[in-house]
């Protein structure tokens, strides 16, 4: 029994080792370029531009394989500030990812059957429940990225959105409208 | 020399993973849609396959024994996820372009059972370290042979006028019953 463990041990630590040293040693320069973009994105992951994730559209960004306009969660500041470090003219958002007010989803406790399936399309786990349990989003953590509405087979979900008040009343970004000049 | 050559021909045509042991096929089918893909999978299930035979030989030999044999599936596993591991940052580092055309099937082999099979079947036949290699060496090319044949003929598959309740997967199917029955054409080539 003993032995058994200490074999098992010393496989992993000697794999755990070897992989850490080729980790640091085989190390890839990425195109420096990519980590910017990915530094401007949001990181909400919620797969709206087509992407599997921010990173993903980062790099096809980079390629040039995707355009800079279809990241709702960035909205116009992210495309602007995209514009920017691309050196590309800023252009609205793509069609059908038009800027809509921030909103949470909210569960319909008394519909939710407790399939879990929603848990599992939440890109910032702002779902908690378990399987045969009621579920519930953290208000705080979602995103709004509507990923969770489609999976559910109940249709108890739904987008609410978050009206402004004195708790959550920000001061907007500054806007310096340019104009053109000859 | 001559033993490792049977082994290899063996391996490859006669006792084929894939058409005659029926492992592997998860790849078999998910990946051979493409004759592109079909060849980058080959090549990477090759490498870590011959791989993981001698690294599970020796796991085997000098650190399991008699006495923890019941630790082998389990010790085979852990080895060959570190291997493709460490093989994929090695590639990524050394040869981009390879990786790029390897890229999603090379962590795609860890769940590869012909990959855990062949060492497996080595432990059985008490194959030698030099021996293993070779099994897995042949196993693998047998597994990218059938891949690609198999992959060439879903190509032409496609453009094929094949009855609506046939299409797609069970056509595969199918076909690859009937590439079986073919492989079964070699048996009695080497005993």
């Amino acid at each position: 029994m003993l032995s058994a463990i200490l074999v098992m041990a010393g496989i992993a630590l000697v794999l755990g080792g070897v992989l850490g040293w080729a980790a640091i040693r085989f190390r890839v320069q990425e195109d420096p370029l990519v980590e910017k973009i990915d530094a401007i994105l949001p990181q909400t992951q919620c797969g709206q531009c087509g992407y599997p994730g921010c990173k993903p559209y980062a790099e096809a960004i980079s390629k040039g394989d995707a355009d800079i306009n279809r990241c709702p969660p960035g909205g116009e500041e992210g495309v602007k500030r995209l514009a920017e470090l691309l050196g590309v003219e800023p252009k609205p958002l793509g069609e059908g990812l038009e800027h809509k007010p921030k909103s949470v989803a909210v569960i319909d406790e008394a519909l939710c059957i407790g399939c879990t399936l929603c848990i599992q399309a939440c890109p910032v786990d702002a779902i908690v429940g378990a399987a045969k349990q009621m579920h519930t989003v953290v208000a705080d953590e979602c995103t709004g990225c509507e990923l969770c509405i489609q999976p559910c087979p109940v249709d108890c979900i739904r987008m609410e959105v978050i009206h402004e008040d004195i708790a959550n009343w920000k001061w907007r970004y500054p806007v310096i409208p340019l104009k053109k000049v000859a | 020399m001559q033993d490792y050559l049977l082994i290899l021909i063996g391996t490859v045509f006669v006792n084929n993973i894939v058409m005659a042991k029926i492992l592997g096929l998860c790849p078999f089918m998910g990946v051979s849609k493409k004759l592109e893909t079909a060849i980058g999978m080959g090549f990477a299930t090759t490498f870590v396959l011959t791989l993981a035979s001698g690294a599970s030989y020796l796991i085997d030999t000098y650190l399991l024994g008699t006495d923890l044999f019941y630790l082998r599936t389990l010790s085979f596993i852990v080895v060959i996820a570190g291997i493709v591991g460490f093989t994929e940052m090695f590639i990524r580092k050394t040869s981009p372009v390879l990786f790029r055309v390897l890229g999603i099937y090379l962590p795609l082999i860890t769940t590869n059972c012909a990959v855990l099979g062949i060492p497996l079947l080595n432990v059985q036949e008490r194959h030698g370290f030099v021996e293993s290699l070779f099994f897995g060496l042949g196993g693998a090319l047998g597994f990218t042979l059938v891949l690609v044949l198999f992959a060439a003929m879903r190509e032409r598959l496609e453009a094929a006028d094949v009855p609506l309740p046939f299409k797609g997967t069970s056509i595969a199917m199918i076909t690859a019953g009937l590439m079986s029955l073919a492989f079964m054409g070699f048996s009695g080539l080497i005993r």
